[in-house]
């Protein structure tokens, strides 16, 4: 039944709970933006404590972290993970690379916005950002989801065909499979 | 059906409830220690139990073949038929939950603990991920390595105590007023030994190794099926333990008994691995077909010749 407070069902308001508190993340770290994330899971900062962890492959992860810029060859593999990850699923966007193409604004093959071709739930700005200031974006997720807000995954389902014309738009040589999820 | 049956079918919910719990709770200790030896301040102690959740209610819409499906639910099996043949607690000369014994149930219990790995590796191997395949070799192989130490230590204690069942070995320890591991300790060290490698912890994660492997037979497998593994993992981890505890330990007379003897076992592959690096495979094998197979063979020997 739904919940008049902020119109959720109960069972929702349970399993949103659980999501909001054991995030597994798949790190996309090919930009510089990488070399945030290993001090932000060891020990002087800690994301473990927040349910944050670190997973091996698409199939087992919630978050897909993309840090930094994305080449056009580059943004084919991730919209390939992305699509392998299971539902629900949530994306952040680190860095300013993916909010306005950064300092790769004049690049010839490097996309600028990101939520374009995939759905961002959480952006965390800042070339680049602390530690902190990933934990920090990663506990704006934690509140989007405890409020049923971060449906980034429905969003790309609904909207596919404007997301894939824009990713034809960017990637010359399409031959990724169909997925039918 | 009489009541004794409804009796045994409440014994077996109840077994299998208490042994994700402790399972779960334990993985959950293990991560908060392995936090504190790292200087961290680490997960909640029942973060298993959301990460269990949320994985149960994520989508699944992987699809490889039936074999895919399969390999999850084989390992659950495995587990869960494991922990039907393990006497959990221990009164004056009766056994409560002893669920399903009989005689000779130790060898078809190695039979058992093996089936639900072989399940996984039918599955995995379906996913035809390369890094599956890997860690599913890997896994098989390490499995060859600490078996033989394990069924060496196992074949001592049956010729020690002339019998091939638990409860039986339980009924000799209680008779002796002694614990298996002070009356054959070389099958003891031998055991603990192979231990190290059926827990997977460091050095002997060979099989899942994330970093280089990403998590090898599971790479595959994500969603509701990750859940059921972990599951699994759980009841396994609380099998292993408790069958350690009855053989070798004199079994628990009360559960708080049984959480302190499955603990202080438990620290020992736990404590070992994290601070060690991880070993090749072969290096893992031959570990274990070096020391522990002579410490087997002369627990094997002492029960023949001095006893």
């Amino acid at each position: 039944m739904p919940n008049d407070k902020n119109s959720q069902k109960i069972v929702d308001i349970i399993k949103n709970a659980a999501r909001k508190h054991s995030l597994f993340v798949l790190a996309y770290g090919t930009g510089c933006g990488a070399i945030e994330i290993p001090p932000t899971m060891t020990s002087r900062y800690d994301a473990e404590r927040f349910g944050i962890r670190g997973m091996a492959t698409p199939r087992q992860a919630d978050v897909l972290l993309v840090t930094g810029y994305l080449a056009t060859k580059t943004l084919k593999r991730v919209i390939r993970a992305y699509e392998q990850m299971q539902d629900p699923k949530y994306v952040i966007g680190f860095g300013s690379c993916t909010i306005n193409g950064g300092m790769y604004w004049d690049s010839y093959n490097t996309i600028k916005l990101l939520d374009k071709y995939i759905p961002v739930d959480v952006y965390i700005n800042g070339c680049m950002p602390r530690p902190e200031a990933v934990i920090t974006g990663f506990i704006e997720l934690q509140k989007l989801i405890a409020e049923g807000k971060a449906d980034g995954a429905t969003k790309y389902k609904e909207n596919l065909d404007w997301y894939r014309a824009n990713q034809k738009k960017v990637i010359k040589n399409w031959n990724m499979p169909d997925y039918n999820w | 059906m009489d009541t004794n049956s409804w009796i045994s079918i409440l014994g077996f919910i109840a077994t299998v409830v208490l042994a994700f719990t402790v399972g779960v709770s334990y993985g959950g200790i293990v991560r908060k220690i392995t936090a504190r030896i790292q200087n961290r301040v680490g997960p909640p102690v029942y973060q298993n139990f959301f990460d269990i959740f949320k994985l149960y209610s994520k989508s699944t819409a992987v699809n490889h073949g039936w074999m895919q499906h399969l390999g999850p639910a084989f390992a659950i099996t495995a587990s869960v038929t494991s922990l039907m043949f393990i006497p959990v607690l221990n009164g004056q000369g009766e056994f409560w939950f002893a669920n399903l014994n009989f005689k000779g149930d130790l060898i078809f219990l190695l039979y058992m603990m093996v089936f639900g790995s072989l399940g996984m590796a039918l599955g995995a191997g379906q996913t035809g991920n390369p890094n599956s395949a890997i860690g599913v070799s890997r896994g098989l192989s390490q499995m060859v390595g600490y078996e033989i130490p394990w069924v060496l230590a196992l074949v001592a204690l049956m010729l020690q105590t002339k019998s091939t069942s638990i409860t039986g070995i339980m009924d000799y320890q209680i008779a002796h007023g002694t614990w298996m591991m002070f009356e054959s300790p070389l099958a003891f060290i031998a055991a603990l030994m192979a231990m190290l490698g059926m827990f997977h912890y460091a050095p002997f994660d060979v099989t899942f190794a994330p970093a280089e492997l990403s998590s090898g037979p599971a790479s595959e497998f994500g969603g509701k099926y990750l859940a059921m593994m972990m599951t699994s993992g759980s009841i396994f981890a609380f099998v292993k333990l408790a069958l350690f505890v009855d053989i070798f330990m004199g079994g628990a007379s009360n559960l708080i008994m049984l959480v302190v003897k499955t603990f202080l076992l438990y620290m020992v592959p736990v404590l070992y691995g994290i601070v060690s690096p991880r070993y090749r495979t072969e290096q893992s094998i031959r570990y274990f077909w070096g020391w522990p197979t002579l410490i087997g063979v002369l627990g094997v020997l002492y029960v023949v010749f001095v006893r």
